[in-house]
């Protein structure tokens, strides 16, 4: 067996490949939920029922949607320079911390300013935690991969430390939990009695922002050209390293940013819950988004369905919403199959 | 007792040993893959996918050995679907690292609230006990670390002995590393490149599965979420702290254990002055002071991460 490179690439395998990935996805996920004694169309349905099926369940997936397409971005963007970004989690807390710290009352900003400085200082933190990493990649050759990972725990203690210690509320009854943020602080709903809230649209704005800078600015260009290939880059007069920082203040503070929103908009203060692997999910995201600005919102919302499906459905099925996690991760890696296939053919010889 | 007492107890070098048994299995699966050119990022989900399988097989009658043989299938299992994708498919070996991570550690924990719908504390099976070796066992300070082990840490030792025998002294172990290194040289020798590759992660990655079950047969008595704990990406970092050498590796895993040991007991000790997270952050900041030290002279193999297509440069 051997691959050959196509020389045009049909539409018809284009459309068809991803779709066969997410439908294997979907059979192998039925003959689990077979396993467990219930019917994979009932459970199906249950599961479209649970994320699309009425409004509130619709809302609720676009809640769930909005960090995943902040992450999504930042692995997204990481990813087409070849910055392997996968301490999405540690971005995303450290954006949470900022905004707790400033947002409780340390500012009495009205709240025109304090969310603009809410979201810079996020987008700060974050960038500074990935900045971290890709210096010791620039500077020193370690792999990024690495350092990323081991961040995302070192952060999640230190973290857990500033809930147990600074940041602990006092009149939280004893648990790690931070202060609410203040009223100006809060981002609104976007609909009224809803948990939807202004992050999502935040979230969309900086898809779009993302694809501009990614199709109209130089600095795009750059980042493909080394995502592409770093020799090629730096011969053709493109400052590598330098591209590649840039990158990670981009990453790492859309993954910040994908904190504060949670924070502002959602949970009104930070535990250790904040994110059930959030981070983590976005580099899924991101990859079934094709890289792509505007598919890591399809993509998230995609993801997002699955999982609020899987918590509606666990409840009323029983078979457990892991179930949720198996279908991402058997997506991510039937997807990275199916796009690979539709610019090379397989030779059986 | 003071912080410098601590050193010359036998409980710290014992404990140092116990908590470096996994990640010796673990960075010596690692290794076998990094040698032929791949990168294993899976390492995490299989590491858990063997902890999980290796104690299901004993909870439900069988023998501790069979839970062992059973993590290492799961983990060689995992690892021919690894090996699958980044070989002949050439997929990115980051992506589907994460992937089978993700689809490891999902899958185990699916199967069991599938198996345990509502267990409210996590059942338990009877563990590997130490096997005190004769007479050696009898030492002071050295015998009782050293010998007073549970038989999978024995099987660590040796498993460094058996990499490094089989990478230095064998065809096989040459065509391993040819592989890793010249991909192209080691095809005009007449030698599989996608086979031997395919193998070698399916080899490193039963290590990685028996490296997990030392965790629930024999470190604890249980399986519950979140236990592996980021001990794979560890083992990660100690592949190229150990410069790919079976030799170092095992000294870096032990030192590694040797420090995780000693401020789990400065933990008690300065527990009311110092945050304990501070201290179990120590190990994560640990590694990546290690890997940065250890890579500007690194050695990677020369084809790390480059998928080979016969006929293409």
């Amino acid at each position: 067996m051997r691959l050959e490179p196509r020389e045009q690439r049909p539409l018809a395998i284009v459309i068809a490949y991803p779709c066969l990935a997410l439908l294997a996805s979907m059979l192998f996920c039925a003959f689990l939920v077979m396993l467990s004694g219930a019917s994979p169309l009932s459970v199906f349905g249950l599961m479209v029922k649970g994320a699309v099926g009425t409004k509130f369940a619709f809302l609720e997936t676009l809640t769930r949607a909005t960090p995943l397409i902040f992450t999504g971005l930042a692995a997204a963007v990481a990813f087409r320079a070849k910055l392997w970004n996968i301490g999405g989690e540690a971005q995303l807390y450290i954006g949470a911390v900022m905004t707790v710290v400033l947002g409780t009352g340390l500012l009495p900003l009205p709240q025109a300013f304090l969310i603009p400085v809410l979201m810079a200082a996020a987008m700060l933190g974050g960038a500074l935690v990935l900045a971290v990493p890709t210096f010791l990649k620039t500077r020193f050759g370690v792999d990024e991969v690495v350092t990323t990972l081991l961040l995302n725990f070192i952060v999640i203690l230190f973290v857990s430390m500033l809930l147990e210690g600074v940041l602990k509320d006092p009149t939280g009854l004893g648990w790690p939990q931070s202060k609410k943020i203040i009223a100006e602080g809060q981002l609104p709903r976007l609909v009224q009695g809803k948990r939807l809230h202004f992050g999502f649209a935040i979230a969309i704005a900086a898809a779009i922002a993302v694809w501009l800078i990614d199709r109209k600015s130089a600095l795009g260009f750059e980042m493909r050209a080394v995502g592409h290939s770093p020799k090629a880059a730096s011969f053709a007069g493109i400052p590598v390293n330098r591209v590649l920082a840039k990158t990670a203040l981009l990453s790492g503070g859309l993954a910040g940013l994908a904190g504060m929103s949670e924070v502002s908009g959602l949970k009104g203060n930070l535990t250790l819950d904040l994110s059930p692997g959030f981070g983590y999910t976005g580099i899924v995201v991101a990859m079934l988004a094709l890289l792509h600005p505007l598919g890591v919102i399809a993509a998230a919302i995609f993801v997002a369905a699955v999982f609020v499906g899987a918590d509606a459905m666990s409840r009323t099925a029983g078979v457990p919403s892991y179930i949720a996690h198996v279908m991402v991760a058997t997506s991510l890696l039937t997807m990275v199959t199916a796009i690979m296939l539709t610019s090379y053919r397989v030779r059986w010889r | 007792m003071d912080a410098f007492e601590i050193l010359f107890t036998a409980s710290l070098w014992a404990a140092a040993i116990r908590i470096a048994s996994p990640l010796i299995f673990g960075t010596l699966g690692e290794l076998i893959c990094e040698r032929a050119g791949v990168l294993n990022l899976g390492i995490e989900g299989i590491m858990t996918a063997g902890a999980f399988a290796g104690w299901l097989t004993v909870f439900l009658g069988g023998d501790l050995w069979l839970g062992v043989v059973v993590a290492a299938i799961v983990g060689a299992s995992l690892g021919l679907l690894h090996g699958f994708l980044v070989v002949p498919l050439g997929l990115s070996q980051h992506v589907t690292g994460i992937g089978i991570t993700l689809l490891a550690t999902s899958l185990s924990y699916y199967f069991y609230r599938l198996i345990f719908p509502s267990v409210t504390s996590p059942p338990k099976i009877e563990p590997f006990q130490p096997w005190p070796v004769p007479v050696v066992s009898d030492i002071p300070v050295i015998g009782e670390a050293l010998f007073t082990q549970t038989p999978l840490t024995y099987l660590a030792f040796a498993a460094v002995l058996f990499v490094a025998w089989l990478l230095n002294k064998t065809p096989l172990g040459l065509a391993i590393r040819t592989v890793g290194e010249n991909p192209s040289a080691a095809e005009a020798q007449g030698i599989n490149v996608t086979g031997v590759r395919i193998g070698a992660v399916m080899l490193g990655s039963a290590f990685m599965g028996i490296g997990g079950s030392f965790i629930t047969l024999s470190a604890f008595n249980s399986f519950f979420f979140e236990m592996m704990n980021g001990r794979g990406w560890i083992c990660v970092a100690l592949v190229v702290f150990g410069s790919w050498r079976p030799g170092k590796a095992l000294a870096g895993a032990l030192l590694f254990g040797a420090f995780d040991a000693y401020q789990l007991r400065l933990q008690q000790l300065a527990g009311a002055y110092v945050p304990y997270q501070v201290f179990l952050m120590l190990p994560f900041i640990l590694s990546i002071i290690a890997l940065i030290i250890m890579s500007r002279r690194a050695a990677y193999p020369r084809a790390l991460m480059v998928p080979y297509r016969k006929g293409e440069r």
